[in-house]
């Protein structure tokens, strides 16, 4: 059964007409700048706002076609994680957890177990009894995800759910996050604005600008090849999968990088194009990032050139350097030349995969 | 309440300890001088001497037993369709509610007796209802207990109302959404999230209302009349024994306002220090 | 305590001044007994049952007395009785019961002015088919009656002790307009008011006048007060309530000459 949601919302001067489908066991995250719609596109779907015109279905179980049919949220199988969690303040994780399969006529006892096995799944079994304003913001939001998974829905809509984290948490919480999507065999539609939490969790990204869609497709070949400027520095990103041993990371495409911190076990690593700098001859003081590269792509952006290289066989396969137009001239920059990258340890990110 | 949060926090007294509080403080503690001196007032005139021999009048405690029941029914009156017109004015979207909010509120503006008065032409025996409950049902709300109930109700539930509807208006209507999207009805929303999250006002609303109601005299009087353990509460009895012994009405008083102070600083111990 | 007698010697000493204005000019007076013209105002607080004739009554009297005005306090006897002994700036007081006049202390000699009677208020029609004093015990009627504390149900009680008959009243009324205004709407079927209270609701409610009546008659007196601001004034007033001008207007409201 696939979710299909042709969503187009008029409110003043904004209009939102997104189109989208979700499989089975896929996770989409719409992806765009705050204000695209993305939110309203969620809302639509969970039956928060109706649409204007359109339809949303389950397969042939329609949810909203105007002006016949609307469904209220109440009655769609929804599953939905809201950005700041939405947490019921008077009602302990356990009664919150339980709260979905209560409403969904589920026995007492029967809901309190089920929820409790779900607390588990998420190792807070613990905390069942807690106060949602007892609990950390990593242990609130995987409250919310599990309140949102225990009522088995066909549909999970997850909006912003790493927003309201801090950096040191939300590394941790996305993994887990992943883990959990991974294992979930309805339709995701996550929506975020950070590319980082889009290109980890999801198998498509739906990117949005001004209520439209400007590119969809898998996260690497949007990150290859963004169809515009926008799409370009919002998935500029260097993302790499691979095995790290202390402070080294073996490239699952081949190529090595080594870390500032040691880690261990199958990682991603991220870095942004601006971190990496290209000389003409090795650059001396040997920073530990250096790699050989040829010059594969030159594209011209508004104030920066982004630089499409191949480091193999020492760096990865592909890498993307963003440099100045001055830098360019002063390279004499040729798709096919031979030049050095080197990259700054201190701005990648790793977190297990 | 306030001053015990000062002492709580005493590095927010200490910074703008300068020169806001005088500005404050001043116009607070005359204002708190006018609500006690008349209080005060009726401590020094009480006849303490022969106070223990006036409170073992059976009458004094019929009176306060009828009260607290009248009262206490009353709010219940109150918090049964008071909640629900509550939540009708700050959540449903109906036309002219800027009319209705202010109807709402006449029971405040108007004099309690002329409340009275309006209730008898409705639900008096010859009332535009209460004549039509006399024919089926043989059954008149005047000089009953249920009248002082209604009467009481009548007058206080604008204090209700408004509380929580200011509650409802505080309250982040999201949560309710996350309540439907986890498949809860309007009803049961209601029930397990919008209510526990307005309880304060809620409870806030009925302690004014209850309060408003055990001093209720004017709508009572006119409506329900007078007659001792029917409808003669504390009020009716304080006015009527101001008639002829002064003394009499004080320690009425001063009963009246010791189980109400009270009653009203228990609850709000538990139940706003409780929730908060 | 003290700023209060202060005002209150103000306000005396400042009448006093305008009195003696009033006396450099003697004009004649068209009415009543005074032979000084009169001027300020004169405060007088009377028993709300005397709302009407006394209204009428200012009205003449300051036609009487140009350049007099008159300023009525109506409320409950035992309300304005406190007042009056609380300070309160009154020249003249005129009360529904002895026992109210007696509460008072400042006064000089009060008089007995007028004289009301009770009699059986029924709404129009009579429903209740009220015939007399015994109905009043009948559990099935609606009754109303003023409470024991206040005049018209100290009346009342005696003339119940009187003829023997125990009554069963729905409501203890706190005044006799609060009586009348159940009968008048119709939610009790009969209440014991005074004859003048019946006149006054003419249209709404029916008189039933009872022998008994003659048991517990209340008595209205009047009387100057020995602070007065306005004591001239106060005595002039008084003097045109005692006159035939006055007693006219009373009767016609209903009630009985002493």
């Amino acid at each position: 059964m696939t979710l299909y949601a042709d969503v187009r919302v008029s409110r003043g001067a904004f209009d939102l007409s997104l189109d989208l489908t979700v499989e089975p066991g896929e996770v989409v995250a719409l992806l765009g700048p705050n204000g695209a719609g993305k939110t309203t596109a969620l809302r639509a779907i969970a039956g928060l706002l109706p649409v204007g015109a359109g339809r949303v279905a389950l397969d042939d179980e329609v949810w909203d076609e105007p002006p016949r049919v609307f469904r209220t949220p109440d009655r769609r199988p929804i599953g939905v994680v809201f950005q700041d969690y939405l947490l019921f303040d008077h009602l302990s994780a356990l009664e919150n957890v339980a709260f979905g399969l209560r409403a969904r006529g589920v026995e007492k006892h029967a809901a309190r177990a089920e929820a409790l096995r779900w607390l588990g799944a998420v190792g807070l079994a613990s905390y069942a009894r807690s106060r949602p304003r007892a609990l950390s913001g990593g242990q609130a939001q995987r409250v919310a995800l599990v309140r949102a998974l225990a009522t088995s829905p066909s549909v999970l809509l997850l909006d912003e759910p790493l927003a309201a984290l801090d950096a040191s948490t939300t590394l941790h919480v996305r993994a887990e996050l992943g883990q959990h999507l991974n294992r979930y065999e309805g339709r995701t539609l996550l929506v975020t604005h950070d590319p980082l939490d889009a290109m980890v969790l999801a198998d498509r990204l739906v990117i949005v600008e001004n209520g439209r869609i400007v590119q969809q497709g898998r996260p690497t070949d949007i990150a290859r090849r963004p169809r515009t400027d926008y799409v370009a520095q919002l998935v500029g990103l260097n993302l790499y999968r691979g095995t790290a041993t202390n402070t080294t990371v073996a490239l699952t495409d081949g190529g090595t990088i080594t870390l500032a911190e040691p880690a261990s076990g199958p990682v991603h690593v991220a870095f942004p194009p601006t971190a990496v700098s290209l000389y003409p001859e090795p650059p001396t003081g040997s920073p530990r990032n250096t790699w050989p590269a040829v010059v594969t792509g030159i594209e011209q952006h508004a104030h920066t050139v982004r630089v499409r290289l191949d480091a193999t066989p020492t760096g990865p396969t592909t890498l993307l350097a963003d440099i100045t137009p001055a830098a360019v001239a002063d390279l004499h920059l040729t798709p096919g030349q031979h030049l050095h990258a080197t990259l700054k340890a201190t701005e990648i990110h790793t977190y297990p995969s | 309440m306030s001053l015990r949060q000062d002492t709580r926090t005493g590095s927010v007294r200490r910074r703008t300890g300068g020169q806001l509080p005088l500005v404050l403080l001043l116009p607070a503690l005359v204002g708190l001088a006018f609500l006690l001196v008349p209080l005060i007032g009726l401590l020094i005139k009480a006849p303490w001497s022969t106070l223990p021999s006036r409170l073992f009048s059976a009458d004094i405690w019929q009176a306060l037993r009828l009260s607290l029941l009248c009262a206490t029914l009353a709010t219940t009156v109150c918090l049964l369709l008071g909640i629900p017109l509550a939540w009708l004015l700050a959540r449903a979207s109906l036309p002219g509610r800027g009319l209705i909010r202010a109807l709402v509120t006449v029971p405040l503006v108007l004099p309690p007796v002329v409340g009275g008065v309006a209730l008898l032409l409705v639900l008096g025996r010859r009332g535009l209802i209460g004549e039509r409950l006399d024919l089926w049902f043989g059954f008149s709300l005047p000089f009953t207990t249920a009248g002082v109930v209604v009467a009481e109700a009548f007058v206080a539930m604008p204090f209700l109302v408004i509380s929580v509807e200011g509650a409802l208006r505080a309250a982040d209507p999201r949560y309710e959404e996350a309540a439907a999207t986890l498949g809860a009805g309007r009803w049961l929303t209601f029930r397990r999230v919008t209510l526990p999250s307005i309880a304060p006002g809620v409870v806030a609303g009925a302690v004014l209302c209850w309060a408003r109601a055990l001093g209720e005299f004017g709508a009572t009087i006119t409506f329900a009349g007078n007659l001792p353990g029917r409808t003669t509460t504390m009020p009716l009895a304080v006015y009527l024994a101001l008639e002829t012994d002064p003394d009499v009405a004080v320690v009425l008083s001063l009963v009246l306002l010791l189980v109400s102070v009270v009653v009203l600083a228990s609850l709000r111990e538990r139940w706003i220090s409780g929730l908060r | 305590m003290f700023r209060r007698t202060a005002l209150a010697a103000l306000a005396a000493a400042a009448a006093l001044t305008l009195a003696g204005c009033g006396n450099d000019s003697p004009a004649a007076s068209s009415s009543g007994s005074s032979t000084t013209a009169l001027s300020g105002t004169v405060n007088v607080f009377a028993a709300a049952s005397l709302t009407g004739s006394f209204t009428q009554l200012g009205k003449d009297f300051e036609k009487a007395h140009p350049g007099v005005k008159v300023n009525f306090n109506f409320a409950g006897s035992s309300a304005l009785a406190q007042q009056i002994n609380q300070g309160a700036p009154a020249d003249v007081f005129a009360s529904a019961a002895p026992k109210n006049m007696d509460q008072v202390a400042d006064k000089n000699t009060p008089t007995t002015f007028v004289k009301n009677t009770l009699e059986i208020a029924v709404p129009t029609g009579n429903p209740g088919k009220i015939t007399g004093l015994k109905d009043f015990a009948d559990k099935n009627k609606k009754i109303a009656l003023c409470a024991v504390q206040v005049p018209c149900g100290a009346a009342a009680d005696k003339v119940f002790k009187a003829v023997g008959i125990t009554p069963q009243p729905d409501s203890l009324e706190q005044d006799v307009k609060a009586a009348l205004t159940k009968v008048s709407l119709g939610e009790v079927d009969a209440a014991l008011v005074y004859k003048t209270d019946v006149l006054s609701a003419k249209g709404k409610v029916e008189g039933i006048e009872f022998p008994e009546a003659s048991t517990a008659v209340n008595e209205y007196p009047i009387a100057t007060l020995t602070k007065a601001p306005n004591a001239d004034g106060a005595k002039a007033f008084v003097d045109y309530v005692l006159s035939d001008q006055g007693k006219a207007v009373l009767t016609a409201s209903g009630f009985d000459s002493p």
